[in-house]
């Protein structure tokens, strides 16, 4: 038996699933992008237009990719729990750190809140992320 | 994510499962340390504390570009030379490690760093840096999406992967191919990111 047919060899085909993955990290790149814009223009106010698109859109994304994963049938839900609340703990503390920040740094009004909207699409992008590549590979 | 079963089967060819220990996914031992950054970071932000500031935002920067560029320049290469069973072996040891190094070594670099740049004056339009602070944002913003959005969610896949009683070498191969690629463009990142920063220090 060769090496790469090792003790940890079990060819199975996995099965396709929706782009849950890519729209939760669509949603994070939008977001991302959006943080970029606000930050490069600090202490000035941003064009709040353009960030209000990219954080409109990084929601949209979010949402089909919570819709798409609601719809899902043969789907460990308890893998995709327990790895989701431990994700979301470290995502959490990384968020207030930069809402921190921000409100430290004067950031107030309709700038405060869209950075805010966009800390919550990031808070849920990276464990809807994260617990959907794990809880799709899961056996329960 | 943190329990650690004293032991699990893991099936032998040939013969009775070996027993092999268990993979804590996040190394709990490490929390106390991350904390203490959090916190150190907090009451530089808080205080102003330029020491503290600038301490965080080099202990920090230094150690994310040094452990991306050698991962991703030194070890990546190896481990695409391994075979699967062994990269397997090296993840399990090694990825529980990042999952606490990386997040604590990069929220201290970030946090200070924004707040280094807002306090001299290198936000500002007018400033010299000011270009170099946007590349340096780009930079952090590809990087960020390669971490959180591909190379996290397999890392944890692959150590979820290994602590089934029968692991699959092949998903486990294919997730850490991933991992291999996107270590070698966060190296290269990094390397744009000691280019930016040196400008920055010396215009």
């Amino acid at each position: 038996m060769s090496a790469e047919q090792g003790p940890l060899a079990h060819p199975t085909a996995d099965r396709t699933y929706s782009p849950i993955a890519w729209l939760s990290t669509g949603a994070l790149t939008l977001v991302i992008i959006g943080g970029i814009l606000m930050a490069s223009y600090a202490p000035r106010k941003a064009p709040l237009s353009v960030a209000t698109g990219l954080l409109v859109a990084g929601a949209l994304l979010l949402a089909s990719a919570g819709i798409l994963l609601v719809r899902l049938r043969d789907f460990s839900r308890k893998t995709f729990m327990k790895v989701f609340k431990w994700a979301i703990f470290a995502d959490l503390v990384t968020a207030a750190m930069i809402e921190f920040a921000f409100v430290r740094d004067h950031t107030r009004g309709a700038s405060l809140v869209i950075v805010s909207w966009m800390l919550v699409v990031f808070t849920l992008s990276v464990p809807t992320t994260i617990a959907f590549t794990v809880a799709r590979y899961a056996d329960d | 994510m943190t329990d650690t079963v004293e032991r699990s089967a893991l099936a032998s060819p040939g013969g009775p499962p070996a027993d092999r220990p268990k993979i804590q996914v996040v190394p709990l031992k490490g929390l106390p340390i991350s904390a203490f950054a959090v916190v150190l970071v907090i009451v530089a932000i808080a205080g102003n504390w330029e020491w503290a500031l600038v301490f965080c935002h080099v202990v920090g920067g230094g150690l994310w570009t040094g452990i991306d560029l050698f991962v991703g320049l030194v070890i990546g290469p190896i481990l695409g030379r391994l075979s699967i069973p062994a990269r397997a072996e090296f993840s399990a040891r090694f990825m529980p490690k990042m999952v606490i190094i990386m997040p604590t070594v990069v929220m201290m670099t970030l946090a200070t760093g924004f707040q280094i740049a807002r306090k001299m004056g290198n936000l500002y339009a007018n400033s010299p840096n000011h270009p170099w602070l946007i590349a340096s944002f780009c930079v952090v913003g590809v990087m960020a999406v390669i971490a959180l959005g591909i190379l996290e969610p397999a890392n944890i896949a692959v150590l979820f992967e290994m602590n089934k009683p029968v692991p699959n070498g092949e998903r486990i191969g294919r997730l850490m191919k991933r991992f291999i690629y996107t270590a070698g463009i966060t190296g290269l990142m990094q390397i744009a990111t000691l280019i930016i920063m040196t400008r920055v220090a010396t215009q």
